[in-house]
């Protein structure tokens, strides 16, 4: 039986078909399923693939958003260091920088064009606005859309300490990094050339040109020397070398002999290890002497005599091998081979072979050093807050390794102390302070023809204290005019002011 | 005038027919309220502070909506309730987001523009509801009104195209879309025809692999306007009102004579003609491939295309919406106003925004085809039907276009999109289908009158 509609026969359909009251039914309910469709697929962009669709690189939304209000600021101490102005065009503010050059080993860029890098980079969603710990009622916040006011970041730097590092660079090719022992927290970060991050911070022709010339640097201003760059470290490793020969007995008594020959001959081969100064050039010296005269042919014979497990162990104890070093932005990793032949091993004892390590790592031996064997993380964050001022996030201290023995440590510290007053070093006293240090001219380029690497790693603190020193830093000089090339030369005052810097402050 | 409860009360009709004037007249004050809360929001998330001309904006949308509700009142009261509020709520939620568009864009002001369109409209709407008596007498005119439409319809082949389409008719100031117009005159025509030959179309005929084709005699005229019809529209390159004439005719023959073989042969009809258009047009070719690839332009590194920045915008929006004035419309660019209005109200209002807009579309469409059904005349029925199918297909088309769920053809959101021709039109619909449903709904006379 056909469907009759209850309006009467009229409305029927051809001989038995049915009538319009169905056919018009059925395609009532066909366009309301359009519509249904509409919406299924409305919910398919919009919840599921609204997040890829957001983060694809050809929409500007996220950019748009992101310089929509201005950016949190860096801070030293009290000071920003960096600021936000009116754009007037797509995106509304662009990032400044006060000081840029000073700071860009730090701040790293923040770039419309050219996106984020280093505390720009790490700390972005706090400084952007964009972290949940920002909002006061995030879930809140979140349904309403509401965007936080960018948060700042206080870093641990010493405006003294940065000044003068930057400073005793000047115009030289190199890097400082300085280190508070007791805490880890990270009082100079410098490294030289070095850039404007403002000066391409926007989306303009002329930030465009500025980026280009940057990058077409063959000085690569840009790079990071202070933790993204790798050098020998020459005879500052020797501290590392001391300091495993002391913790596994190697050596007992730093002014006892230590039995090493003169001259060394390099296990295997007939190569002996030569020295730079005559003074080493006798046998059975004490540790104390080496360490004075940086003596190779003793410290190789040492780090042999050590053996590779406990000098690659101390080595990683303070930050070699670590390839996930984040302060926070990620250093590069500092090298000490783990399979070696003896040969090998003594080269690499004195900081040659295929050791290398960025300034921030040499840093950390200073620092592990002075801090009685404790080695602090590094840190260059010290509080992150909200646009009011209240803390999100407050750094804490946190041990990187127990690398020596308070008593290793003391015998290290001596080292160091005797390299500064009676050695190499001589150029790093401070008047009414203890300074430690070690000095490393390390030899680079093909049969050694490149200018060498002036390193200097150093501690100090005021005469008398007996605190853990306030400072440790680590200077590399890897291109310089100066004719007489030397850790001891060049490097070390460098290290002095940066350490007057902080002891003065 | 009787209460209608005193009325209704006859053999044929059990219920009491109640007016809902009421209602409709609630409904329709939460619909202006609404639109104006919509215009305050613009302000506020872009100025920070109530628009000037929000008060101005309010009456001059209030005294509209009271001026048709008065009407209908007046000369059809037991006209369905929510034809009317729904008209208002989609025409001023769209006169708000032209507005919050031309923010965006303030060399190029659309939103006054759109108000006096709007008002012509509601004009039109008053005018076919109080002379209009008896839609019958529309069966009269079915023959001419198609000529008229197809006259209409080829008339902008004579004007510059735009945008590369060639369906307008441009007058100093003035451009309008006589394809708008057409649709309700070729509405009327096919209910006319198919009212009278249904039967022949049913019955007639010789069956075929199962489906009984209808004598060339009979069905012969009904090919010839809508071959003539698509033929024009595909010289135009206005895809988009094909597939709307298209689905049209066939959902209108179906109802008609009953007969799913209809839905397989137009099928097949679209098939060949989609297939002939996209290898002749290198136009619809690309429509396709965006369709189905629509990021694939950003990997080629052409950057986003239309519909890449169509789902951007959506995607943006996520569930709840950015609030009008937060978006980033800016970014949508092209046609942003028009075809493309739909992806600012999916960023702005959001999914729930979205799916609210489309309910009120459903809510219309079904009540249109509620009205067709109720009805007792086949011409009517189908009419009323009719005109419901074209706004549903109408929005599935531009919605499912942008939503990148079919290719883009460009089209109209119906009351919401920029557009003098496209509001106009959508008024008369309603206005016709608010006639009607006053027919359908009006209880038996008394038996002493009858």
């Amino acid at each position: 039986m056909p469907r009759r509609s209850r309006t009467g026969a009229s409305a029927g359909g051809p001989q038995g078909l049915p009538g319009i009251s169905t056919t018009g039914r059925r395609a009532g309910i066909f366009c309301v399923l359009l519509i249904v469709a509409l919406a299924a697929q409305a919910t398919r962009v919009q919840v599921f693939q609204a997040k890829r669709l957001n983060h694809n690189p050809a929409n500007q939304r996220l950019t748009v958003e992101r310089y929509s209000q201005p950016r949190g600021n860096i801070l030293v101490g009290h000071d920003t260091v960096t600021g936000s102005v009116p754009t007037g065009g797509r995106y509304d503010y662009r990032r400044t920088y006060t000081d840029g050059p000073l700071y860009a080993a730090v701040t790293g860029y923040s770039s419309q064009t050219y996106g984020n890098t280093q505390l720009e980079g790490t700390e972005d969603d706090v400084l952007s606005g964009t972290d949940p710990r920002l909002a006061g009622w995030a879930l809140w916040d979140a349904i309403a859309r509401k965007q936080s006011p960018g948060g700042d970041v206080y870093t641990t730097i010493d405006r003294a300490a940065q000044q003068a590092a930057t400073k005793g660079l000047g115009s030289q090719k190199g890097a400082v990094a300085a280190i508070e022992p007791a805490t880890g927290r990270i009082l100079a970060l410098a490294s030289t050339p070095s850039y404007d991050p403002g000066s391409f911070a926007g989306t303009s022709a002329a930030d465009q040109q500025a980026w280009d010339k940057l990058q077409a640097d063959t000085n690569q201003p840009m790079l990071n020397r202070a933790l993204r760059q790798i050098y020998p470290p020459g005879s500052t490793f020797k501290v590392v070398t001391a300091a495993a020969a002391l913790a596994a007995g190697t050596v007992t008594d730093i002014n006892a002999p230590t039995g090493a020959p003169y001259p060394y001959v390099l296990p295997g081969t007939t190569t002996p290890l030569v020295n730079d100064t005559a003074a080493c050039n006798r046998p059975n010296l004490s540790l104390d002497t080496a360490m004075i005269y940086s003596c190779n042919s003793v410290l190789g014979y040492l780090g042999v005599r050590t053996g590779l497990d406990t000098m690659l162990s101390t080595a990683r104890d303070f930050g070699f091998n670590d390839a996930k070093l984040d302060i926070p932005f990620r250093a590069a990793r500092s090298n000490f081979d783990t399979e070696m032949n003896e040969s090998q091993l003594a080269l690499s004892s004195i900081g040659q072979f295929d050791t290398a390590a960025t300034p921030l790592v040499m840093a950390m031996v200073a620092a592990g050093v002075a801090n009685n064997g404790t080695v602090m993380y590094p840190q260059l964050v010290d509080r992150l807050t909200r646009s009011d001022g209240t803390a999100v996030q407050v750094m804490e201290p946190r041990t990187y390794k127990q690398a020596l023995t308070p008593a290793v440590a003391a015998q290290v510290q001596q080292l160091m102390t005797d390299v500064v007053e009676k050695g190499t070093g001589t150029n790093a006293k401070i008047r009414g302070a203890t300074v430690g240090g070690k000095t490393g001219t390390a030899q680079q380029g093909v049969d050694n023809s490149g200018t060498p690497y002036a390193w200097f790693i150093s501690w100090a603190k005021p005469a008398g204290s007996d605190q853990v020193p306030p400072v440790a830093v680590a200077v590399v000089i890897a291109d310089s005019d100066a004719t007489d090339v030397t850790g001891g030369g060049l490097a070390a005052p460098i290290a002095r002011s940066v350490m007057q810097a902080v002891l003065g402050g | 005038m009787a209460t209608p409860s005193a009325v209704a009360r006859s053999s044929s009709r059990p219920r009491p027919v109640r007016t809902r004037r009421n209602t409709e007249l609630a409904l329709v004050l939460a619909a202006v309220l609404i639109a104006v809360l919509g215009y305050i929001e613009v302000g506020v998330d872009i100025d920070g502070s109530v628009p000037s001309g929000a008060a101005g904006y309010g009456a001059a949308l209030g005294v509209l909506a009271l001026l048709a509700h008065g009407v209908i009142r007046w000369r059809a009261p037991y006209a369905d309730p929510l034809l009317l509020p729904i008209a208002i709520l989609l025409n001023g939620v769209g006169l708000v987001v032209i507005y919050r568009l031309d923010r965006a864009t303030p060399r190029s002001e659309a939103a006054p523009t759109q108000l006096l369109w709007s008002t012509l409209g509601v004009a039109l709407f008053i005018a076919v509801v109080l002379f209009l008596r008896d839609h019958k007498r529309l069966q009269r005119y079915a023959y001419s009104g198609a000529l008229v439409a197809l006259v209409l319809l080829v008339l902008p082949v004579l004007f510059p195209p735009v945008y590369g389409s060639r369906i307008w008719i441009t007058i100093g100031p003035l451009s309008f879309q006589p394809g708008e117009f057409a649709k309700i005159l070729l509405a009327v025509f096919f209910a006319a025809y198919l009212a009278v030959h249904r039967d022949a179309l049913a019955l007639t005929g010789r069956r075929i692999w199962g489906v009984q084709l209808p004598v060339g005699r009979v069905l012969g005229p009904v090919l010839l306007i809508w071959a003539a019809f698509v033929g024009v529209l595909v010289l135009e390159t206005d895809l988009g009102t094909s597939l709307l004439f298209f689905g049209l005719f066939v959902v209108m023959l179906y109802v008609a004579t009953a007969r799913s073989g209809w839905i397989a042969i137009g099928l097949l009809l679209a098939a060949v003609g989609a297939a002939g258009v996209g290898w002749l047009s290198p136009h619809v070719h690309s429509r396709v491939t965006d369709w189905l690839d629509p990021l694939g332009s950003i990997a080629a590194g052409r950057g986003a295309n239309q519909i890449a920045q169509s789902l951007f915008a959506f995607a943006w929006g996520g569930l709840l919406g950015t609030g009008l004035g937060n978006g980033h419309s800016i970014l949508i660019g092209f046609a942003a106003k028009s075809d493309f209005i739909l992806a600012t109200i999916g960023e702005e209002l959001g999914l729930t925004g979205l799916i609210a807009m489309f309910l009120l579309y459903a809510l219309l469409v079904s009540r249109g085809f509620r009205t067709g059904i109720a009805l007792t005349d086949p011409f009517g029925r189908l009419l009323a039907i009719g005109l419901a199918a074209i706004v549903g297909i109408q929005v599935f088309v531009v919605a499912g276009g942008v939503l990148d769920l079919i290719p883009l053809t460009g089209m109209t959101l119906p009351f919401i999109a920029q557009g003098g021709s496209s509001v106009v039109t959508n008024w008369i619909i309603v206005a016709l289908l608010v006639r009607m449903s006053d027919v359908a709904r009006r209880p038996a006379p008394r038996p002493e009158e009858a």
